[in-house]
């Protein structure tokens, strides 16, 4: 392609045509990963190549416009390249504008970072371009405010459209936010609501993100939106779109970033050498007091060997414990007690038995009244302790509690993870139960619930399956160990059954259909792991019938976090029911299931489902397998 | 085989209330009866007598209002108390009388103890935590002039004066303050010319007490941590580490050297006194007699060495009277 400029005349709709066809073929890579180079370095600095490479991309006959711009969008290194070859084409030419504005942006979402930020940063370099920006940027907005699409799009998507938005806030100039402010704070304030509203940490993290960011480009000067989330690599990648590097030095200021970076690493450690030459200074031990005759030595020390620690005495009894957790004003004791406790309702069961639901009712309804590290995992661990030593009646309290008025949603939370908790600790053997002694307490605060329990059924739903989907029908393979009856036999119905009845009556401060999904959430979880604990007891079949109604009536919920609890469940049944039961009891259950499972299997928005739903599916083809093998 | 650690010689009880201040007035001749003062959190001070154990005389000058420093100026008959009615008092207590003869509105509401000292015959300076957060005022008693008010600079982030001592290194001699601080740091101050002449950071916590041993220029401080920090002066005004002794509990509400210089008195949140060495800081006792937080130490001005005693009051309400280590 070597042209002769100078005054020549030259036709290149030619070389536009070619340059479509090829494109649209398919070709784009060879081509352009030739042409852009070239064209970038002729139009540097020469005008007149500039409107040469103008004319050739204007000239692409419309049905192939499309493969065109996309090919030069993704091939160009910077924006301001993209800038020098495409000229005004999208102001000009309805295609591009369709491609370059709505396509890339809001239909598709497998572009990288570069691509997004290429693409915004050239439509930020013209004036007659930047209109087109502000566009873009209220079409993301709507779409990002928009409870459906955060609903049902899936998360990646979201993550695109959130990145989108970040780069064009960084392009904003102050005069355009002025004109646009009272759009951006509405949109934002829609946009955060149902961000939060959402059930997975992720999309809850990004919608804080950004309305952050765009908190801090309209209120420069007042109280900016502060969000307190998990700051990882994820997070800080986000917020780095915000600041923008100015386009004309970003090439030579490449040595000069790291000159910069190396000049900022130096200030900070020539202030430290600073510093610590002060505080070393004036550490200096006076050595000349050593030297002077000790004329202490004529002064004899007493007996000091009663000097311990303070400690304060923790009470020894466990009723003695509920009147200092009820009443005391002595924090220091409460303190005391609160740490006792676990090993004192361990210690002394008979004693507990006597007084355990008015025990679980006191921690329950306990609250941090001092600063005490670890207090939520003291409290939660002895409230497991009661709920294992006295199961029947204490699971019939928590239950109660849970469908009844005026809890917190952290206390129902609380008591789906303490019957969890204790239904673990029931089934697994005598012998092989440790108590854990969690020696470094936790000090972070749980802000992001659901952690520990979504992490647990994960964990035990896909050991089975991979234990299962290797062996043929025999038994555990593994060498059993001294065995004990399995104590969570007798009460596993009574931690199920409760449960589950009620979770359609509404209450006045509590809808588990409506508003608090997320409880929803964890509930279907819960009932998951209780349904994997329960496997080898006799409750079992009648507890899988009672959950695949719950999944039934509960399958099309629009909250994915539910959704991903039902398929749990719908895993767990497979795997805790012996097969005979299941072909038996439940066989018009089990079809059913089969074709809602390929149904979410191929059209679920959420990856994690889709999985979830494909491992269902194969479950259901190996016990299937199973029943043909066994000698029936 | 070491001796156990002694008894209370005796224990003065009747205050009512958790005892903040003491100071000793026994350095009198007969038929001068030997004195002790005690403020409490009921606002009152209480004028004890030694050899009866009994209260002679109650002051109430703070409107009940907590007194948290007692200082005698010369003799037993003239006493300046400081009470969180934001009022330091002057009372005359000669020939029988009680009455408050002057006072001092601070506009403090904080807690650090005013520190006196006598420059010239029946004048003293008294350095006090002002009005504003961070400044420390002294004033000439008893003509109530302002001296000098010592403003740390903008950014130094002091916090509030936790405690303070006025001290010169002879009769005639400029006096400095030294005052410990909010942000754990000890700062010493020149009067004239109202400038910091050097500050050491010795603790994380607050600065709750300290005292300074203006012979040996060296000084002790106590905090909320578990740490004591001795530092000392050298010739170029300039304050430094000299060790820190790790302590079994946290929290020292009091610390006061005994004015022979031998040993020293700590007390403790955790209801013990400690005595230590002043030289090396030895270990030499635990007193373990109270049962909460004991607020102050102080140790007597007998003329008699033999007759030494050391004083502690508590929050449970008592004074604990101890001879220990008189012989020396």
């Amino acid at each position: 392609v070597c042209f002769v400029p100078g005054g020549l005349d030259c036709s290149i709709s030619f070389v536009s045509r070619v340059l479509g066809k090829v494109c649209v073929h398919g070709n784009q890579k060879g081509i352009l990963s030739v042409l852009v180079p070239h064209l970038a370095d002729l139009t540097k600095s020469d005008c007149i190549w500039q409107r040469i490479c103008w004319r050739l991309v204007e000239c692409v006959p419309d049905r192939w416009m499309e493969a065109v711009v996309l090919g030069f969008v993704q091939r160009a290194p910077r924006a301001d390249v993209l800038s020098r070859l495409l000229g005004n084409l999208v102001v000009k030419n309805k295609k591009a504008q369709f491609v370059v504005t709505q396509k890339v942006l809001l239909l598709q979402y497998h572009h990288p970072t570069e691509v997004l930020q290429n693409l915004l940063g050239y439509l930020s370099l013209d004036s007659l371009r930047r209109a087109l920006l502000i566009r873009v940027l209220q079409e993301l907005l709507e779409i990002w405010g928009s409870s459906s699409a955060v609903r049902h799009s899936p998360p990646e998507q979201q993550q695109y459209i959130s990145k989108a938005i970040l780069i064009c806030l960084s392009h904003l100039k102050e005069p355009e936010i002025e004109s646009c402010r009272q759009e951006l704070l509405t949109s934002m304030m829609e946009g955060v609501k149902c961000h939060l509203d959402s059930s997975l940490p992720q999309i809850r993290r990004l919608g804080m993100i950004v309305a952050e960011s765009i908190s801090s480009k309209i209120n420069t000067d007042g109280p900016v939106l502060k969000f307190q989330y998990e700051e990882d690599d994820e997070a800080r990648e986000l917020k780095s779109l915000l600041v923008q590097t100015p386009p004309s030095c970003v090439v030579p200021s490449l040595p000069d970033d790291d000159r910069n970076q190396k000049a900022d690493a130096e200030l900070p450690l020539v202030l430290e050498s600073n510093e610590k030459s002060h505080t070393a200074a004036s550490a200096m031990p006076d050595e000349e007091l050593d030297a002077e005759l000790d004329s202490d030595d004529d002064l004899i020390p007493y007996d000091m060997s009663e000097d311990k620690e303070l400690k304060t005495k923790a009470p020894v009894y466990i009723r003695e414990c509920m009147e200092v957790l009820t009443g005391s004003e002595d924090v220091d004791k409460w303190e005391a007690t609160v740490k006792a406790l676990e090993s004192l309702v361990r210690k002394n069961p008979a004693a507990t038995r006597e007084v355990s639901v008015e025990l679980a009712k006191i921690l329950l309804h306990l609250e941090e009244k001092t600063c005490m590290e670890g207090f939520v995992e003291l409290r939660r661990r002895a409230q497991v302790a009661v709920l294992t030593t006295d199961p029947i009646p204490v699971a019939k309290y928590l239950t109660s509690q849970f469908y009844s008025l005026n809890y917190s949603l952290r206390q129902r939370m609380d008591i789906l993870d303490v019957l969890v908790l204790a239904a673990q600790e029931l089934s697994y053997p005598k012998c092989h139960r440790k108590t854990e002694h969690s020696d470094a307490p936790k000090p972070c605060i749980q802000l992001l619930p659901g952690s520990d329990s979504s992490k647990d059924w994960r964990r035990i739903i896909d050991e089975r399956i991979k234990s299962k989907t290797r062996r043929f029908a025999k038994g555990q393979s593994q060498v059993e160990l001294a065995s004990s009856p399995n104590e969570f036999n007798s009460v596993a119905g009574h931690f199920f059954f409760p449960l589950i009845q009620h979770f359609d009556r509404p209450l006045t401060t509590f809808d588990l259909l409506r508003e608090d999904h997320f409880v929803l959430g964890r509930l279907v979880h819960t009932l998951a792991i209780l349904m994997s604990l329960a496997v080898n007891t006799t409750a079992v079949p009648a507890m899988g019938k009672a959950l695949l109604e719950l999944v039934w009536a509960l399958r099309f919920h629009t909250d994915s976090y539910v959704r991903q609890g039902l398929l749990a469940c719908v895993s767990s049944v497979l795997l805790s029911v012996p097969v005979e039961r299941l072909l038996e009891d439940m066989t018009e259950q089990l079809l059913e299931a089969q074709s809602w499972l390929g149904d979410v299997m191929e059209k679920d928005p959420d990856g994690d489902c889709r999985r979830l739903a494909l491992q269902n599916l194969l479950l259901m083809e190996n016990l299937k397998k199973e029943t043909k093998n066994s000698p029936l | 085989m070491a001796l156990p650690p002694p008894d209370p010689q005796f224990v003065l009880r009747g205050t009512g209330a958790a005892v903040h201040t003491l100071r000793f007035s026994c350095g009198g001749q007969e038929p001068n009866v030997p004195l002790l003062f005690s403020g409490s959190e009921n606002g009152f001070i209480h004028v004890w007598n030694l050899r009866t154990h009994r209260v002679d005389t109650t002051l109430d000058g703070h409107g009940r209002k907590s007194v948290y420093c007692v200082e005698t100026m010369g003799s037993k008959d003239r006493l300046l108390s400081q009470g969180r009615d934001q009022r330091i008092c002057l009372w005359d207590l000669a020939e029988g009388r009680s009455s408050v003869t002057d006072s001092v509105f601070t506009e403090n509401v904080g807690f650090c103890r005013c520190s006196l000292l006598k420059v010239a015959q029946e004048r003293w300076l008294m350095a006090m935590a002002a009005k504003a957060l961070e400044e420390v005022q002294v004033l000439e008693l008893p003509s109530k002039t302002s001296v000098c008010t010592l403003k740390p600079e903008v950014g130094a982030k002091l916090g509030m004066p936790m405690c303070l001592k006025l001290w010169q290194l002879s009769c005639g001699s400029q006096p400095l303050l030294l005052a410990g601080y909010e942000d754990g740091s000890v700062v010493l101050w020149n009067l004239s010319a109202g400038k910091v002449l050097s500050r050491l950071v010795c603790h994380q916590e607050p600065v709750m007490s300290f005292d300074f041993d203006s012979e040996k220029a060296k000084g002790i401080s106590g905090s909320s941590e578990k740490v004591l920090s001795i530092w000392s002066l050298n010739e170029q005004q300039n304050l430094q580490v000299y060790k820190t002794h790790k302590l079994v509990n946290t929290g020292i509400s009091d610390i006061t050297i005994r004015p022979d210089k031998k040993i020293l008195a700590t007390a403790g949140w955790d209801h013990r006194i400690r005595i230590f060495g002043w030289k090396k800081l030895k270990p030499l006792a635990v007193l373990d007699y109270h049962t909460a937080t004991i607020h102050c130490v102080s140790f007597s001005d007998h003329k008699n060495p033999s007759e030494r005693l050391l004083a502690a009051g508590s929050k449970d309400h008592r004074i604990s009277i101890w001879s220990i280590y008189t012989q020396t």
